[in-house]
């Protein structure tokens, strides 16, 4: 953002000092939010009655062989050892091995996490893409009977089990009508046809150009992503519904009513531009949401993604993974609030001059 | 970023139009075998490690054992790898020969020190099914001096006591007794960790069929091996895919886009019976459901509370309709199909029985206790039904859920009042569920915790007969001291032994050779062909 070099003159040298005291602002909040989440998971996790060792030595194994897992396990040590250790690791780069799946926690992450994020990106276009003009729609419209259809649209969405319209939705796209293909994330014809690269199947495929594979891709992740997109959908459309009729009541729309400017304009950039700094922030953290993973969508659709492990890890103890994972949806939370914070100042020109002025 | 998600969203319609424009195929290639099943119990594919029902199969169906029985007649032992076997004068030693010319899928010759190799890796890596082997007397530290190669294709197999034959023949069918490549195992070596942290996610067997990938929680893929001396399999594939919803198993299979679904419940299985393009195929299972109740509870400890609470369950309607096509009623310690197997199921509802012998117990009002339930569907069903009917003489349960992780814990540390639970046999033995009537030390911190130790049973005698009858080299009467075993148990044990468990699977109805077999490392798909 800003040169270096700039510090040399006069004008920079006092905003530059400031802008480094909020990046490191910054820097210790996430430091604090990390920690605080990391000890906060590991307390609840040693609170919880499971043994851990007995899911990786299993119920019949020799005292002896338990004995030795527990102390290669490292749980003979007391609890602030564990995990200042375990601190210790991190700052080192070494998330540890899943005790469930022996291998590295960053590894299993690298490959449940492109499954979730492909879903959750697809979903959160589709629920903001169809959220946010209904939800404008019927702050234009309130009161009347597409306010009142648009609430009820939502209301389902946002109520309804979505473990139970996807076995729905299954059943009547992928079963009766053949429209879209079942559960999982791809034929297995194509499974071994797409070099994983980013392990986002429609990115791979599409840029190795198997557009067969793309389709097939498409046709498994449409109908859940289109269930978690209507999820969020329903309170983006509520949220955007609000924030335009506080806009559409304002003094500046009555001016430029007044002025003769076509109502279209009024609505889509007069009010819209406004409504859109509270509503990045709505819209960011249903992406986060959805970023950490649905268990249930996931079960239901076989989509091997965040959700499932991380509930597989916990329901084991499995305390690598737990944390691991945790670390990684903290890192999505402040990631995306740091974003949207971002586009707030590109937003509001206000966000912009306060930032710039000390 | 709102220009690039309009992109986005076009192309994400254009080509919605485009996979609803041609059918998507409804069938699985014919080469290949799929079946969706739970594999979030897999942890390894070391043989060595290998324990869960899921690997034990997957390892089944891509290793061979040293030894294999009919699944038909458990009782007819016969080679896999071994040719012959000859017992020692002095009953320790077992003298193997290994049959020649078979290979591995590596190319490599199978011979004795690939044998012997197996039996010592898995003892000195000491994983969960080490103590299969194990308790023959074998350590870490003598392992090498006991189990010997004698020739190319010969070895020697020397025991700590003089064991029946029988027990040291059905403990090497088990997954750990499966023999890897020693070549190509100790070529990826690491740090004097005989290849283990290779061989969790890698394959190196003689098998029907080749483990080509693992991908966990999601699949496993599994190829024809054209090394394999056997019948040659007719899939050229194998797949298994992780499904973790019944309902969505149902779906697939319905659809064609399974060939077998592995978990379906028993309201899916006889919604689908009456579907022509679906066969149910069933096998016993050695999986017996039982009650275990602790002595440490007051009441729990009078003999005559525990036969009124064997008079107290409802075995047949619970057979009947909450577990039914899934489990039958079976009352004994040993599961049907075991040598020793005692077919005899006395005990039935009988509120007015139970009573009596509560009132001799001076308990005619009853008592409470609690009963720690796994949270899984089947058990907490039955659970509910055991609940209603022992409130019929009084005796008022109040139910503790948890996942099977907490339950087991409270059981294993013998804190709980009653525990309903499961217990699958480890290997063909009638040894290894000899688990319900031996218990040589009930101190609290003993050397080993059988499930007798668990609910605080102090049986030194029945402990001595039980540990007798596996050195007894004569079949006939070991078999005899079994059922002894079992009579006695029956009547006077603290376990109600309910059920013995039946695997169901729904199968596509061009699929013909799938094979459930009595342990899950039985389970095949060798012969399998479509239609």
């Amino acid at each position: 953002m800003t040169d270096t070099g700039a510090t040399q003159t006069e004008g920079r040298s006092s905003a530059l000092p400031a802008f480094l005291w909020k990046a490191v602002k910054l820097l210790l909040t996430v430091i604090v939010t990390m920690l605080g989440l990391l000890l906060v998971t590991f307390l609840i996790s040693h609170v919880v009655s499971v043994d851990p060792v007995l899911a990786v030595v299993g119920d019949r194994a020799s005292k002896a062989t338990y004995d030795k897992m527990f102390i290669e396990m490292g749980l003979d040590r007391p609890l602030y050892e564990q995990f200042w250790i375990y601190i210790q690791k991190v700052l080192s780069g070494d998330f540890g091995k899943s005790f469930l799946t022996k291998k590295y926690v960053m590894d299993d992450i690298a490959r449940a996490f492109p499954a979730t994020l492909e879903l959750a990106t697809l979903a959160i276009i589709i629920g903001t893409a169809i959220g946010v003009p209904l939800g404008i729609i019927s702050a234009v419209k309130v009161g009347r009977p597409i306010d009142q259809f648009v609430r009820i649209i939502g209301l389902i969405g946002y109520s309804a089990p979505i473990f139970w319209l996807g076995l729905l939705g299954l059943l009547v796209f992928y079963a009766k009508l053949d429209w879209i293909s079942g559960p999982g994330r791809i034929d297995i014809a194509y499974e071994y046809s797409i070099t994983p690269a980013t392990g986002m199947l429609l990115v791979d495929s599409a840029m190795q150009g198997q557009w067969e594979a793309f389709r097939n891709a498409f046709s498994h992740i449409i109908l859940p992503a289109s269930l978690l997109g209507y999820n969020a959908m329903a309170y983006i459309s509520r949220m955007t519904r609000s924030f335009m009729l506080t806009e559409l009541a304002q003094e500046y729309v009555i001016t430029a009513r007044v002025k003769g400017v076509p109502e279209w304009r009024i609505i889509w950039v007069h009010a819209l531009r406004n409504a859109a700094v509270p509503l990045v922030t709505v819209i960011a953290f249903s992406y986060g949401g959805l970023l950490e993973g649905s268990v249930l969508t996931e079960t239901v659709f076989a989509w091997p993604g965040l959700g499932l492990y991380l509930t597989n890890s916990l329901q084991v103890a499995d305390m690598n993974a737990v944390l691991g994972g945790t670390l990684v949806i903290g890192a999505i939370f402040v990631g995306l609030n740091l974003l949207s914070d971002l586009l707030y100042s590109v937003l509001d020109p206000r966000v912009r001059r306060r930032g710039g002025k000390p | 970023m709102f220009i690039r998600a309009r992109l986005m969203a076009t192309a994400a319609v254009a080509a919605f139009s485009l996979s609803t424009a041609t059918p998507i195929w409804a069938e699985t290639p014919a080469d290949t075998f799929i079946q969706a099943w739970t594999l979030d119990d897999m942890i390894s594919l070391d043989p060595a490690e290998v324990f869960e029902f899921s690997a034990s199969e997957i390892i089944g169906n891509s290793y061979e054992p040293i030894i294999g029985y009919d699944i038909n007649d458990v009782s007819k032992i016969f080679g896999i790898v071994a040719d012959t076997w000859t017992m020692s004068a002095d009953g320790k030693t077992m003298s193997f020969t290994v049959k020649q010319g078979k290979k591995f899928a590596s190319g490599n010759d199978l011979m004795a020190d690939d044998v012997v190799f197996s039996i010592t890796r898995a003892i000195k890596l000491d994983k969960s099914p080490a103590f299969i082997l194990g308790q023959f007397g074998l350590t870490a530290d003598n392992v090498d001096a006991m189990v010997k190669q004698t020739g190319d294709y010969s070895f020697d197999f020397t025991m700590d006591q003089a064991y029946a034959p029988t027990f040291l023949l059905y403990c090497l069918t088990a997954t750990v007794s499966s023999v890897v490549d020693k070549d190509l195992v100790m070529a990826n070596e690491v740090d004097g960790d005989f290849g283990y942290n290779w061989l969790k996610t890698n394959y190196a067997g003689s098998g029907p069929f080749v483990i080509r990938e693992w991908r966990a929680n999601e699949s496993v893929v599994m190829e024809r091996n054209d090394m394999y001396d056997g019948l040659a399999p007719v899939m050229a594939r194998a797949i298994y895919r992780h499904i973790p919803e019944a309902a969505t198993q149902r779906l697939l299979l319905e659809k064609g886009d399974i060939d077998v679904a592995r978990d379906l419940l028993p309201e899916e299985i006889a919604a689908l019976s009456t579907n022509p393009d679906v066969q149910i195929a069933t096998g016993v299972k050695g999986t017996i459901f039982y009650l275990a109740l602790n002595q440490k509870n007051e009441f729990l400890a009078k003999p005559e509370v525990r036969e009124a609470m064997k008079y107290l369950v409802d075995y047949q309607a619970i057979a009947d309709t909450i577990v039914k096509g899934k489990m039958d009623v079976h009352q004994t310690f040993l599961p049907k199909g075991f040598l020793g197997e005692l077919d005899s199921n006395p005990y039935s509802l009988n509120v007015e029985k139970a009573k009596e012998l509560l009132a001799a117990a001076g308990l005619p009002d009853g008592f409470t206790v609690t009963m720690d339930t796994r949270n899984t569907p089947d058990v907490t069903a039955i659970a509910q039904a055991v609940q209603q009917t022992m409130a019929q003489a009084g005796i008022t349960i109040e139910i503790i859920p948890g996942d099977g992780g907490q339950t087991l814990e409270k059981y294993r540390a013998r804190t709980h009042d009653i525990y309903i639970g499961n217990w699958g046999p480890d290997y063909q033995d009638p040894h290894t569920n000899a688990t319900f009537a031996r218990n040589p030390d009930n101190g609290d911190e003993p050397a080993s915790k059988p499930l007798a130790w668990r609910v605080a049973w102090d049986i030194p005698e029945m402990t001595a007969k039980a540990d007798g009858a596996v050195l007894e080299t004569d079949g006939a009467k070991r078999a005899a001291t079994y059922v002894e075993l079992q009579t006695e148990h029956q009547k006077t044990s603290p376990f109600v032994i309910m059920f013995q468990e039946t695997e169901v699977a729904a199968l596509r109805a061009n699929v013909k050779g799938y094979i459930i077999g009595p342990s899950f490392n039985d389970n095949t798909f060798r012969g399998v062909t479509k239609e």
